[in-house]
Formats: C-alpha cells, sequence, structure tokens
C-alpha cells in the first residue's frame, strides 16, 4: 500500500485529499501508479491526461513519472506552485 | 540551519531581521524580502485569497532551499517565515532575510530564496474574485526568474 495526497485544484477536481492504494503490479513507477488511477473513471482520466499540468512529490521530494515506488510511500499530486 | 517557519499568524518583519544580528558583530548586511496581497490580479479585483501548503514537505523544501543558496554565497544566517490560510489584501504573506558579510552575498540570496520559493515550494493560493474563488496559475515568468540561476550562476552573483 501507498498513501495519495492531493492537493489544491487536484484536490477540488479528484474530491479526494487523501486516500491509501495497493501499489499495481510490477517494479511501480509514478507512471504505473498514474495510468492504474487514470483507469478509475472519466474524471481521473481527464486529470492526469497527457499534457495536463501537475507535479508530484515521493515521500515529500519532488519526483517524476520513473520514479520508483515501493509499499509505504507518501505519493502527493499536486498543481504547480503558486506561493510566495 | 536557516529559521524557516509556515504559520497563519501574522509575522513583526523588524523583529525578525533584529533576531539575524542579535548578539554578534561579523554581520555587515542584512537583505530582505516582504511578498503582500495585492487587491488585484490578472486584471480581477482580489478580495482576500487562501494559501494551501502541504505540511512537512514545505518546511523541509524551504530548508533545502537555503541550504542551496548557503552552497552558493557566503550567507550567515537567513530566514524564511511563509503564511498559510485566509488572508486579505494588504497583510503580509512571506518574508525572506539573510545576513552576509558583504552586501552582493545577502541581496543575491535573498533574491535566490525567493525565485526558488515561488517555484519549487509546495504553496498553492486560492483567490476570492468577484466572480467566485479561483486557483493562481503558475506563472512561466516565475520559472524564467528562477532559471535565471542556473544558467549563469556566476554572472547572477555578481549582479
Amino acid at each position: 500500500m501507498v498513501t495519495l495526497l492531493f492537493f489544491a485544484s487536484l484536490r477540488e477536481s479528484l474530491g479526494s485529499s487523501r486516500e491509501q492504494v495497493a501499489l499495481p503490479g510490477g517494479n511501480a513507477t509514478v507512471s504505473s501508479l498514474v495510468e492504474h488511477l487514470r483507469g478509475r473513471d472519466a474524471r481521473w482520466n481527464e486529470v492526469f491526461a497527457p499534457g495536463k499540468s501537475w507535479r508530484v512529490a515521493v515521500n515529500q521530494q519532488m519526483a517524476n513519472l520513473a520514479t520508483p515506488l515501493k509499499p509505504g510511500d507518501e505519493v502527493a499530486f499536486f498543481p504547480p506552485v503558486t506561493g510566495g | 540551519m536557516a529559521t524557516v517557519r509556515v504559520q497563519a499568524a501574522d509575522f513583526d518583519a523588524g523583529a525578525e531581521l533584529e533576531a539575524l544580528t542579535r548578539g554578534r558583530a561579523d554581520v555587515g548586511a542584512v537583505a530582505s524580502f516582504v511578498g503582500l496581497v495585492r487587491d488585484a490580479n490578472d486584471g480581477q479585483p482580489i478580495r482576500g485569497m487562501t494559501l494551501e501548503h502541504y505540511p512537512g514537505m514545505t518546511e523541509q523544501a524551504l530548508q533545502e532551499i537555503c541550504a542551496e543558496a548557503g552552497g552558493r554565497w557566503k550567507i550567515l544566517d537567513a530566514v524564511v517565515i511563509h503564511r498559510v490560510g485566509p488572508l486579505v489584501p494588504g497583510e503580509r504573506i512571506v518574508l525572506v532575510g539573510v545576513s552576509s558579510a558583504h552586501r552582493g552575498e545577502a541581496f543575491a540570496a535573498c533574491e535566490f530564496i525567493m525565485d526558488y520559493l515561488k517555484t519549487r515550494a509546495p504553496f498553492w493560493k486560492r483567490e476570492d474574485t468577484p466572480g467566485g474563488p479561483r486557483w493562481v496559475e503558475a506563472r512561466s515568468s516565475d520559472d524564467t526568474a528562477a532559471g535565471r540561476w542556473d544558467e549563469d550562476p556566476a554572472g547572477a552573483a555578481k549582479r
């Protein structure tokens, strides 16, 4: 299992701020997790469609599609940041 | 180790900058930046905004940005305070303060920390406009501002 976190507009679009999911089989990466999530329904498919602007952090460090995942990881998805 | 705080409450910029120099005589310069909530953005009046963040990662990201600044310039200390939650126009959002022996390092490191904060620290603004709330879109000019430190770090340090 990994913990998923969603922030800001992604949280609102997906209607979820935090959940636990089983990792997809094989050598899981952010990419395989995102493909898995896109298969849930049209809304998830749309939010993570190619060309959509989102960022991902694994265990609170900026990550990318190729970042490997292991059980217990915290994976956060969010839009480009706008602080300051 | 820089002082990093993420808080809902306002801050006293003068007291925070004073703390950078208290009890030490090796500081020759303190540079600072204070960011405020404007009453308009992208042609829309702004009644207020709410700042969301990623607790834990935010503080870590700010510490890393300060450490990165410390690797590039000879700075003596730094403070970053960023507010979260609801804010109205005129309120302070963020303070960056940097102390060093000479002004060049303090100016450069302060601007660098702010540019990196804008593109790397996990904060998000939601503005309240007459048409309803809207999430602020990231600006490509912020990426450009952060990117110039990579293209020509030596030149940036000499500015």
